[in-house]
């Protein structure tokens, strides 16, 4: 058999051709923006980048890769591909129910809840929970710290503006997870859009954090991440959670995505399970 | 944390130091393939993706009650589902068959003898983490109107498994699936299409068949036993 000392043009090469290029190009954009994605689950990534590469009217991932660390504008739009995780409001209705019946009676007993809302994304479940909270007392005593990596996603989390044409999928939500008032005086219309009232996020603090690079920044009784981990590998999923570890009170609560779980990871002895279809966790030591 | 704000040449010497496989994934060093082999399908089959739509129920419980205990492949689904459709999913397939049936969660090991049903509202995607089948899931926005999508599972399933890999596209009544299977054929895995007149809803099959050189269109009760056949005859050429 000829040996020929460069790989031949298969389908197998390309896709480990993809894979080198896939490397580079996140190393890049670490080295030179500091954004770290090195540990970004691949096949997500991977489909995110060839949604950006399309859209720049590019073909390869090196193309991209040229084009990105040369123009600070395309990296914004990258990022923006890469951080914004769709979401709605009180996604999950169970999950929003289960926290008013079994964690409302425990934050009941402290004077001062700090909850950390990591990966906030566009704001709607944090708005979902400040909803909750008011109504059942707690708001005013609480705290919310909501973080994302993306400033620009941030400020539309801010501007607590959002959809009309989502407002009826939301209310259906917010009656299933066991909403007491009516869902529309939390805002107004206005044209397309929806404005929440800004009283509810007056306890809610917006500030940009990045869960792969950043360390932990207080002390939290409750600490949501929903649907955020299932971007990263199992080495960052690890770290992260040590890092929610690190974050949590004694006795504190941590709230995951619907199909996300602490089981595989080295700080599963940690938790106790709260409810363990919603995946609520209470920290035991 | 590596490779941090350093010189350059720092970085490249902790670049070598820690190799490429550092990551999961080793671009470069796998041994050039035998060509011969992989054209003429020498590879075991290591995974099933099944694709459905409307009438997918039916279809889908006509093929796993075929599957008896020792049917070791394991098998990934994404069906379109209503998102709020409840848990009682995998409970009602596991009636109906010797499988394993759960709904996929997020960075769960690929293991024999399971079938990972995609989760309402969440796209199912598989990754290789070494010689390990891994499920990954995303809320990425809808493909087809759908999530999950059948595209988003073929396609990284194509790309994670290559020609290990059998596809199946299902009664549906949208063209979901059909740039998956054609992935799958270019990866040089197998592709398998309901025969659109045996399907409630022909157009998902019809679409497939369309998009991508097929290796086989049957009918619905054919195609529990084709999978035995290629699965037993691939694994004994292995």
């Amino acid at each position: 058999m000829a040996t020929s000392p460069l790989p031949i043009d298969d389908e197998q090469d390309k896709l480990d051709l993809e894979a080198v290029e896939v490397h580079l190009l996140t190393e890049g954009i670490y080295q030179h923006y500091g954004f770290d994605f090195r540990d970004y689950s691949l096949p997500s990534l991977r489909r995110r980048l060839w949604k950006r590469i399309y859209a720049e009217g590019l073909v390869t991932i090196s193309g991209l890769q040229e084009k990105v660390l040369h123009d600070p504008s395309c990296m914004e739009r990258l990022l923006l591909d890469l951080s914004i995780n769709t979401t709605a409001m009180f996604r999950d209705p169970s999950f929003y129910l289960s926290f008013r019946r079994k964690i409302v009676p425990l934050l009941r007993t402290y004077p001062f809840v700090r909850i950390w809302h990591a990966g906030c994304s566009t704001g709607e479940e944090v708005y979902s929970m400040a909803i909750l909270l008011q109504e059942e007392g707690l708001l005013e005593r609480s705290r919310i710290y909501a973080t994302d990596i993306n400033e620009a996603v941030l400020q539309r989390a801010k501007d607590g503006i959002f959809p009309l044409n989502t407002m009826q999928e939301n209310t259906a939500n917010y009656i299933a997870a066991g909403g007491t008032g009516t869902f529309s005086k939390y805002y107004t219309a206005r044209y397309d859009y929806a404005l929440f009232r800004p009283s509810l996020r007056e306890n809610v603090v917006f500030a940009q954090h990045n869960l792969v690079t950043d360390a932990s920044f207080n002390h939290f009784n409750v600490i949501f991440c929903r649907n955020v981990l299932i971007y990263f590998n199992n080495r960052l999923q690890e770290r992260v959670q040590e890092l929610f570890l690190n974050s949590l009170e004694m006795f504190g609560i941590l709230g995951l995505g619907k199909k996300e779980t602490i089981r595989y990871t080295g700080v599963s002895n940690n938790y106790e399970e709260l409810d363990a279809e919603e995946r609520l966790y209470r920290r035991i030591r | 944390m590596s490779a941090a704000a350093g010189s350059r040449g720092s970085a490249v010497a902790q670049w070598a130091s820690r190799g490429f496989g550092s990551t999961g994934w080793s671009p470069v060093v796998a041994p050039p393939r035998n060509r011969e082999t992989s054209q003429s399908r020498g590879r075991a089959i290591e995974l099933i993706v099944i694709g459905c739509s409307l009438g997918g129920m039916h279809a889908l419980q006509v093929i796993l009650s075929s599957l008896k205990q020792g049917f070791c492949v394991p098998i990934a689904v994404a069906q379109h589902r209503h998102k709020k459709s409840n848990e009682g999913l995998p409970a009602y397939f596991r009636r109906e068959t010797d499988l394993k049936v759960v709904d996929a969660e997020d960075k769960q090991w690929i293991q024999p003898g399971h079938v990972y049903l995609a989760p309402a509202d969440y796209h199912l995607l598989i990754e290789r983490n070494g010689p390990r089948g891994e499920l990954s899931l995303s809320v990425d926005e809808r493909v087809h109107f759908s999530r999950p999508s059948i595209d988003v599972l073929f396609e990284s399933a194509a790309d994670a498994y290559s020609d290990r890999l059998a596809g199946i596209v299902l009664t549906g009544s949208n063209d979901d699936g059909a740039q998956g299977a054609a992935r799958i054929k270019a990866r040089g895995g197998i592709v398998i299409a309901q025969d659109p007149a045996t399907a409630e809803a022909p157009t998902m099959p019809s679409a497939a068949i369309k998009a991508a050189h097929v290796d086989r269109i049957l009918r619905l009760e054919e195609i529990a036993p084709f999978l035995i056949e290629v699965c037993q005859t691939t694994v004994s050429h292995s």
